[in-house]
This record gives C-alpha cells, sequence and structure tokens, in this order.
C-alpha cells in the first residue's frame, strides 16, 4: 500500500473533533438555556423579584408591624403608591415583606424536599428488592394522601410560622420527587461504570453517593425548580384560606385571603390584582426556567 | 392477569392501612389532644379524663386504630358534635353536589384539552400551538383561588352576567335547578385542568407520531385523519386513562378551592368550614374517603391500563 500523508486540516474535515471546540459541560448546557429566550426572560424576572422583594424595603420604607386604621383601605397616592389594605398596611411594601415569605419558603421546601427525596429515591432504587418495595409503599400511601387536606388539618394542629410551613408543603412533594429519582436510579445502576465500583470493591453507599446521584443531577435540578413554583402555589393555596403565616406576618396568598370581600363596594383593585399576578409571574418564570433547563440537560446527554 | 390483579389490590391494601395509621396518628397530634379540641380550652380535668375514658383514647394505639377501623367498615366515620349530625350523613348530604361539580368540571376540560392538544401536537410550532401554549402555562401557574376570583370580580360583580356564588341549599337538585349559579365554578375548576390534559395529550401525540406504526399505516395509504384520529389519538388516549386516576388528589384539592371561592356548599366548603371549627371528627372522615377514592382511583387506572394496552406485562 502506498503512504498516505494526512494533513491536521483534512483530519478535521473528515470529521475528527477539533481540540477547541471542546468547551466545558456547564458552559455547553448554559449555551443551550441562554437559547431559550423565555428562560432568560424568566431568569430575568426572578432576579429582579427578589432584588424587589429583599432590597426594596431598604428603599421603600413602610410600617408592616403595627396597624393603620386612619388610612385603612387609602386609593393609591404619593404616600402610599399602591394604596393601603383593610388594615391601613403599605400595600407595596406590603407585596415586598409578603414576597419575602413566599419566595423563602418556595426555595426552601423545595430544597429540603428534593435534597430528602433524591437520598430516599437513590437508595430505595439502588438496593432494590425487598427494601424497594417497602421503602415504595410508602411513596405510595404518601401520594394518595390527598395533600390539601392533610395541610389543612396540620396547619389547625401546629402554629404555622414560615419554618412551619416550609416542613409541611416539603412532607408532601418529596414522595413524587423520590419516585423519579428511584426510576433514573434504577437505570443508571446497571451502567459499565457503576458495576466497576462493586468490583473494585466500593461500597454501596459510595456507588449511590459519587456515581449515580451525579448523573442524575439534570433530572433532580429540573424538579427543584418546578418544585419552587409549586411549594410557592401551595403556600399561597392555605395563605388564601387564612391557614397560612400569621399575621403582621404575610405572604401574597394570605393579602388574598379577604379577597372576595373586598370585590363588593369601592372597588380595590390594588388589594386583588397585585398579589395575584405576582404569584403567576414569579411561578411560571421558575416554569419557563424548569422547562428550559431539563432541554439543556438533554441536549447535554445527545452530544456525548 | 389474575395474578396481576391479586397482588395490585394486595398492594392497594397495604397503601390503605399505612394511609389510616398516618390519619389516626395526626389526631393524637392535635393541640392538647383529640379530647380538648372537642371540648374546648374551659375543659375541667375531669371532664377531660371522662371522655379520654369513654373514646378510648386511653388504650394502646393498635387497639384504637383497631376499633375505628372496625367502625369505618361497618359505615360510621364518626359523630360531629359541632353539626350535631354523623359524619355519614353529612357525605350523604354534600357528595353528590361535589360529584356534580368535579364530574362537569372534568368533562369540560376533557373535552377542551383533549382535542386542543391533539391539535397543538399536529400543528406544532404555529401561532395556535403557541398561544395555547401559552394558556397552558398559565394554567399551571394560576392559584385555582385566584382565577376563581377574577371571574367572580369580571362576571358577577362588574357586569352582573352569572351569580358569584352557587344557591345555598342542602339539597343536589336546587344546584341543578339553577345552571346560571353553576357556570363560573364549573369554568374556574375546568381551567385548573384543561393545562394538564392539553400538554399531556400534545406531548403524547408528538411521541406517538414518530413511531414505526404510524410509518407503517402512512405507507399503506391511509390517509393523515386516518393516521391521527384512528391511529395517534387511541394510543395516547389509553395514557389520559392513567393520568385521570393518578390526577384524583388534584381534583379534591381543586374542588376545596372552587367551593370556597364560591360558596358552593359541597364536601370541600364543609372541610374547610371544619377546619375552623376544629371539628376533627368530621376533618378525618373526609380525609380517609378522600384517600380512599384515591388508592381505588389508581388501582382502576392501573387495571384499565393494563386492559387496553396489551403491551403492558404482568
Amino acid at each position: 500500500m502506498a503512504n498516505v500523508t494526512v494533513s491536521a486540516d483534512e483530519l478535521a474535515q473528515l470529521g475528527a473533533p477539533p481540540a477547541k471546540k471542546r468547551r466545558g459541560l456547564v458552559r455547553r448546557s448554559w449555551d443551550v438555556f441562554a437559547e431559550n429566550r423565555l428562560a432568560l426572560v424568566g431568569l430575568g424576572f426572578i432576579v429582579f423579584i427578589v432584588l424587589f422583594c429583599f432590597l426594596g424595603p431598604v428603599f421603600y420604607q413602610t410600617n408592616q408591624s403595627t396597624t393603620d386604621l386612619i388610612n385603612t383601605m387609602c386609593p393609591p397616592s404619593g404616600g402610599h403608591l399602591l394604596g393601603c389594605n383593610e388594615l391601613g398596611y403599605d400595600q407595596l411594601g406590603r407585596l415586598m415583606a409578603g414576597g419575602q415569605t413566599s419566595i423563602e419558603v418556595g426555595l426552601a421546601a423545595a430544597l429540603v424536599a428534593v435534597s430528602f427525596g433524591t437520598l430516599y429515591g437513590a437508595i430505595s432504587g439502588f438496593f432494590g428488592g425487598v427494601v424497594d418495595a417497602v421503602m415504595m409503599r410508602v411513596v405510595d400511601a404518601g401520594l394518595s394522601l390527598p395533600s390539601l387536606m392533610v395541610l389543612i388539618i396540620a396547619a389547625v394542629i401546629f402554629h404555622p410560622s414560615p419554618v412551619v410551613m416550609i416542613f409541611a408543603i416539603a412532607v408532601f412533594y418529596w414522595f413524587a420527587v423520590a419516585r423519579l429519582v428511584r426510576g433514573e436510579t434504577l437505570t443508571l445502576r446497571t451502567r459499565e461504570y457503576v458495576q466497576a465500583v462493586k468490583v473494585v470493591g466500593g461500597s454501596k453507599l459510595r456507588s449511590v453517593i459519587r456515581h449515580v446521584l451525579p448523573n442524575a443531577i439534570g433530572t433532580i435540578i429540573v424538579q427543584a425548580t418546578f418544585a419552587v413554583a409549586d411549594s410557592i402555589l401551595t403556600l399561597s393555596g392555605l395563605g388564601f384560606l387564612g391557614l397560612g403565616v400569621s399575621a403582621p406576618a404575610t405572604d401574597w396568598g394570605s393579602m388574598l385571603s379577604g379577597g372576595l370581600n373586598y370585590l363588593q363596594g369601592s372597588d380595590p383593585w390594588w388589594l386583588i390584582y397585585p398579589p395575584g399576578i405576582l404569584i403567576i409571574l414569579t411561578c411560571i418564570s421558575f416554569n419557563f426556567i424548569g422547562d428550559a433547563l431539563r432541554d439543556a440537560f438533554e441536549t447535554r446527554l445527545q452530544r456525548r | 392477569m389474575i395474578g396481576f390483579l391479586i397482588r395490585r389490590i394486595g398492594q392497594a391494601l397495604i397503601v390503605l392501612v399505612i394511609v389510616t395509621i398516618i390519619v389516626l396518628a395526626l389526631v393524637h397530634l392535635f393541640p392538647g389532644g383529640p379530647v380538648k379540641a372537642l371540648l374546648g380550652p374551659r375543659a375541667t380535668p375531669q371532664q377531660l379524663a371522662y371522655y379520654t375514658q369513654l373514646y378510648g383514647f386511653d388504650k394502646p394505639f393498635y387497639e384504637q386504630y383497631i376499633k375505628w377501623v372496625g367502625q369505618m367498615l361497618q359505615g360510621n366515620l364518626g359523630y360531629s358534635d359541632k353539626l350535631n349530625q354523623s359524619v355519614t350523613s353529612l357525605i350523604g348530604q354534600d357528595l353528590p353536589k361535589t360529584i356534580v361539580l368535579v364530574l362537569l368540571g372534568t368533562i369540560v376540560s376533557l373535552l377542551l384539552g383533549i382535542p386542543l392538544g391533539v391539535y397543538q401536537a399536529v400543528r406544532r410550532y404555529s401561532i395556535g400551538d403557541y398561544v395555547l401554549t401559552g394558556i397552558s402555562f398559565l394554567g399551571y401557574a394560576t392559584p385555582t383561588f385566584f382565577f376563581g376570583l377574577l371571574l367572580v370580580d369580571w362576571f358577577a360583580v362588574r357586569t352582573h352576567i352569572f351569580p358569584p356564588f352557587a344557591p345555598n341549599s342542602s339539597s343536589v337538585l336546587t344546584i341543578l335547578g339553577d345552571p346560571r349559579a353553576l357556570v363560573l365554578p364549573v369554568v374556574a375548576y375546568a381551567f385548573l385542568l384543561f393545562a394538564l390534559w392539553s400538554r399531556y395529550m400534545r406531548s403524547s401525540v408528538m411521541d406517538n407520531l414518530v413511531q414505526d406504526y404510524v410509518r407503517t399505516a402512512r405507507a399503506k395509504g391511509a390517509s393523515e385523519r386516518q393516521v391521527i384520529w384512528g391511529h395517534v389519538f387511541r394510543n395516547s388516549l389509553v395514557s389520559i386513562v392513567t393520568l385521570l386516576g393518578l390526577s384524583l388528589p388534584t381534583l379534591v384539592a381543586g374542588a376545596i378551592f372552587i367551593e370556597v371561592v364560591f360558596n358552593y356548599p359541597g364536601m370541600g366548603l364543609a372541610f374547610y368550614n371544619a377546619a375552623e371549627q376544629v371539628d376533627y371528627q368530621v376533618l378525618l372522615g373526609f380525609t380517609v374517603l378522600a384517600t380512599a377514592a384515591t388508592v381505588v382511583g389508581n388501582l382502576l387506572a392501573d387495571i384499565g391500563y393494563a386492559m387496553l394496552d396489551p403491551r403492558v406485562r404482568y
């Protein structure tokens, strides 16, 4: 055979991967994420709303701890940009204070639920057999509990503080996460690199924590993003039913709890629309981000 | 098939036992215990001791559990001292009204959500698809009660097209006799579910459209209409059955919000009122009933799925 020499250029034309195009995993996922306009808008809105709720009170100072009965239901004006509610609290300041609770509880509940659910699901899926069967029956039971009814009972039993709300919401959310991660683990544990850990003599716990979970991380992060939106919705629902955090603390749902009463009479739109719209926009933003993340992680898998 | 049925029903029974244990355990968490919740804060220690013994709360937990389950199996779900009525009769009075609401809302949302989901999948990335996708994103992010409030504001307070509240009656016939009052609650309830069905149908049809059997059908000369409605639609419909069974907790939660917003006199409103009065017998009875309905719903969905889809292995 004749000697054939191939230049680097020709190699590149033949489809060999050029070295410089291999960028980091985070960078590639970000690129896919950034292509999604809606997700960027969502991310922008989340940044805005966090600044609004947590830094806003520094610039727009209001009294959110004592009532002001002279100014009840006052319409928007120079002193109260969004008017006052039925107890004379400044509505714009209250949106900030309520937003702090809603966002903190939403994030914390999602974190608790997803961490615990992930660990539970990974263990159940990895060990399999009787352990799996028993652990999954508990999840089945949890998923068939009507969560809102039990949350209402829980709100009657415990004095609802933000910490209580975080755990009450998380208790009902982790079941779904556990089931999802278990499914992911079942497929991952048959992969060669996980089998290899066993051959080298690594413990089961090690393979779950070091090898199975990092590979399921995409699914877990996506689930966590949706969990934030769902937790904010659940909290707002309980707040609306009058079972949220107790006054003078508030959250966006609690701000709507007397909503029906406002509808009669002087038509105070500033009491109903702002908190409701903020709940919707925040949840939509988290859902947009979750959708884009799902695409980002899936593309990462496809390009491998 | 028989083996599958026995195994699946066994699982459902185990789940029911776990759930009822959890629910009964909740009773003991009430502030000051269940008897104090019943008698109020000014009860004397003698009264507390007397009623604790009378209701058997001094017995070991497993004895209480067996007695409680035994009573439930005989149709005794407890007695509401606040309403002076047995929980069973309360359910008999309120359940039909809730069923009317849930059934109408579910049917309306399915009739809209399924065809529109198919349309979205067939005409994907068209303007219609984007608009409907936007609506379902809104549906996912809007709290049920807020949408209900908006409907009341727009159609009852401002324009008086529909009455803001359902007739407050104890009979289901009165509810059905005033269909105008049912419109807003049913619309609010259907909007909550519409997003669920249409999103699911869209992705399911899109998954099915790239399957081999679709290519085969097209190769055999089937028209596009036959491919979509004769093959893809029927396959996608199967998974809606499962989704319907799994969505029962969502349906129950939705009913609570709608009934509170519209003052609709069903089980959700009764449950809410019971929570405000710490009427724990009603709270427990309703929760157990809703849970049992969910477990049975999941069971039927699984069995239905197994019967409809021959690929499911038992």
